[in-house]
């Protein structure tokens, strides 16, 4: 058995590079902060690589599949006898599988920080809060037990609001980064009630003994019920509810698309490696406990990722900033992994969709954090973010355009480009097991080539733009990042999942099914070319056509109002039927019960001001009439 | 002599200086007028001592001397007390005791 205790060190060089940089920071000069960052975050890279390799290759799949090791655990807190949390390292195919993906995608962002970010004011703090970042995340997917878990999640909201309002002087970045924090924080409550429903009834904590599979751990919940609903179920939908926030799946998915008021960076990180996979992940941590106690929630959780996947599909492919088309897409990914993960059986074949579930998340976190990094590239060099601004660009960013070229074919789900195998394979999973999510899953697949391709030809082809300087490639520090995710995006989908991350461990056989990968680059295909046609050159035509859908257009360039849905509902029904009676009941009853006392108290004490005059004889007359009043007394009594 | 007098004449004359005396501190305003009531009152006390040596303890002298005692204390007290009287007549340019209420504060 090898020793794995050395694993804590990867969560533990961010946290200490985050105190350093957050203390000394200031006094660096220079990018040295951001080198220094840098060489943490890639000592944790090489130490998560080797712990991949000795996972997977050497302590390998003994009989009955990858077993979940403890390589390091510690009471943390210890309130009762049965009331004790642990922190620690919990060492399984997903959770090593997360930690590759987070170092790569993280050390790449902190490469192509020093380049980005180079001469901005608060450099250092900016690295600080990436190390940070990515110390949340990293504890978050080592966790334990679901209490380590939901400490971690709250410091990656924490950290995410941070990094959205860096530039804290632009309004916009402030409202986007309370937007974000509340709305997850909101989610979270749910994930809270969740997590103690769960260990109300089964007395712990923890993943080994929650998902140990045999479910006796459960027997205890199965009577209890709320509303026809079993408990359990309720538990799961609640704690579903967190990873939904995070994950901005629908109708959380509101902050997202104005997360991008951060650095580019930052977007790259949040949408691809860390925060925005977390939502996925947590399903699939507690995947077990979902198939086996609720298979009612698990389908919930299918049908939200199904319709979160079209619906933000759809918006995609009216917006202008190529930063929100962007955080439109992660979205629609995420609810294709949340869907594969709902569609999912346990065990075997049947479990195809958790592993392609984890699968896309592996390939995502690749294309889509090029994808971001290749948009913050293009935003360096032309200063806008619009779409309608760009034009052209191929000829002067050629590293770019190539890195990006890779990126657009990946997420469109070309072979043998990444996007194309983990795609495929969420296909199989949704047409074993649900028909309406198959096919809104292929549709996606269409729309997501058609939105992506616009992008792609719009900035890099189209009509020829006068830029007021000439753009330029951006430096190597941050084309390197570009190249090596470009060269990941093309390998990944070569990585055998089905081999080394299943549903129980065990690894299975998979085929490509023609069947299904055919139509699905076809109707890929299909999407591109029209994208094409529309795109390529300049032309009139897409103005017509979102002129003749009219009222539908006008929607989904709204984004079918969410915000000023959910803006109405809190302004004008919270806060005037809600939040305004108890302002006024605190400021004048509470408030006001207080205020009589402190009232009284001061009138009072004016009052008995006045005993003390200075004046003798004022004194003498009162010590002189209590020593009569005394005698008098003393004369009565004693009679 | 002095025997034939009965006790309670003594403590009249003493009881009624002593609450003339607090009387007249607690009523009136001038310094040296209420220095006056303060003699009047040791002196009903003086009296006091003086008498009770005499009618109960004939042949002990204790009473005579604090007497004595306090006379002498309270023209210590009057001279210190006119010496502040008159720094204050020199800083107000009066003794009316209600004035003179800068340190109340």
């Amino acid at each position: 058995m090898t020793n794995y205790a050395y694993t804590i060190w990867i969560p533990l060089i961010p946290v200490f590079m985050f105190l350093i940089l957050g203390l000394f920071g200031m006094k660096m000069k220079g990018s040295l902060a951001g080198i220094l960052g840098t060489l943490g975050l890639l000592t944790i890279t090489v130490l998560s690589y080797f712990t991949a390799y000795l996972y997977f290759f050497k302590t390998g799949e003994p009989e009955g599949g990858f077993q979940a090791i403890t390589a390091y655990n510690i009471e943390w807190l210890a309130f009762t006898d049965t009331l004790r949390i642990h922190m620690g390292v919990l060492l399984d195919p997903i959770s090593v599988m997360m930690l590759v993906v987070i170092t790569t995608v993280s050390l790449m962002v902190h490469i192509y920080s020093i380049g980005y970010m180079k001469g901005e004011q608060g450099f250092q703090r900016f690295f600080a809060f990436l190390s940070l970042f990515t110390f949340s995340m990293l504890g978050l997917v080592i966790a334990t037990n679901i209490f380590q878990m939901y400490i971690f999640w709250e410091l990656v909201g924490v950290s995410s609001f941070l990094l959205i309002g860096f530039y804290y002087q632009k309004p916009s970045a402030v409202a986007a980064s309370k937007k974000a924090f509340i709305v997850t924080r909101f989610a979270d409550f749910g994930f809270l009630v969740g997590i103690l429903i769960v260990s109300y009834f089964t007395g712990t904590f923890d993943f080994d003994l929650l998902t140990s599979g045999d479910g006796n751990i459960f027997q205890t919940i199965g009577a209890a019920s709320f509303m026809g609903v079993s408990a359990i179920t309720w538990a799961l939908l609640l704690i579903f509810m967190g990873g939904a926030g995070k994950s901005a799946l629908f109708p959380f998915h509101i902050w997202l698309p104005d997360a991008m008021e951060g650095p580019t960076p930052v977007s790259a990180l949040i949408h691809a490696a860390t925060m925005v996979v977390a939502g996925v992940y947590l399903v699939a941590r507690m995947f077990v406990v979902f198939h086996f106690q609720a298979p009612g929630a698990l389908e919930v959780v299918g049908y939200v990722g199904a319709f979160t996947s079209l619906f933000a599909a759809v918006i995609a492919c009216t917006q202008f900033d190529i930063k929100r088309i962007l955080a439109f897409s992660t979205l629609s990914q995420i609810g294709y992994m949340i869907l594969a993960l709902g569609v999912s059986e346990y065990g075997d074949e049947a479990g195809v969709g958790y592993m392609a579930s984890m699968f896309h998340l592996f390939t995502h976190a690749m294309f889509k954090a090029l994808l971001f990094l290749g948009a913050g590239s293009i935003i360096h060099a032309v200063h806008n973010n619009d779409l309608r601004n760009m034009g052209n660009l191929r000829k002067y960013m050629p590293i770019t355009f190539i890195t990006f070229a890779i990126a657009w074919l990946a997420i469109c789900g070309i072979p043998p480009f990444a996007g194309f195998w983990s795609k495929d394979e969420i296909l199989v999973a949704a047409f074993e097991k649900n028909k309406l999510i198959f096919f809104s899953s292929v549709f996606v697949a269409g729309l997501t080539a058609f939105y992506m391709s616009r992008l792609f030809f719009s900035v890099f082809f189209g009509k020829k733009q006068h830029y007021h300087h000439e753009p330029h490639e951006s430096p190597l520090v941050m084309t390197f990042p570009l190249m090596f995710l470009a060269l990941a995006s093309i390998v990944a989908g070569f990585v055998p999942f089905h081999d080394l991350i299943t549903s129980d461990g065990k690894s299975f056989e998979t085929h490509l099914n023609y069947s299904i990968a055919i139509p699905s680059v076809a109707i890929a295909v299909l999407g591109m070319f029209i994208a094409f046609l529309l795109y390529y050159k300049e032309s009139k035509v897409p103005d017509k056509i979102s002129k003749s859908l009219g009222i539908f257009y006008t929607a989904t360039l709204n984004k079918f109002y969410f915000d000023e849905i959910y803006l109405f509902v809190t302004r004008k029904i919270l806060f005037n039927c809600v939040s305004q009676p108890i302002a006024w009941f605190d400021r004048h009853v509470i408030d006001g019960f207080m205020n009589s006392i402190a009232w009284a108290i001061q009138k009072s004490s004016f009052k008995m001001r006045d005993l003390q005059s200075g004046q003798v004889q004022q004194y003498a007359f009162v010590f002189v009439s209590g020593a009569i009043i005394l005698v008098l007394c003393f004369a009565y009594w004693l009679n | 002599m002095i025997q034939d007098i009965p006790i309670q004449y003594f403590l009249i004359v003493s009881t009624t200086m002593f609450f003339i005396g607090v009387c007249g501190f607690i009523i009136r305003r001038n310094l040296i007028t209420m220095l006056m009531a303060i003699e009047l009152i040791l002196n009903a006390v003086n009296i006091n001592f003086v008498v009770f040596n005499k009618f109960l303890f004939p042949h002990q002298l204790q009473g005579h001397f604090f007497a004595l005692i306090v006379v002498a204390i309270a023209a210590a007290e009057a001279s210190v007390a006119i010496a502040l009287f008159i720094n204050i007549y020199r800083r107000f340019t009066n003794i009316e005791v209600e004035n003179i209420s800068e340190m109340k504060y």
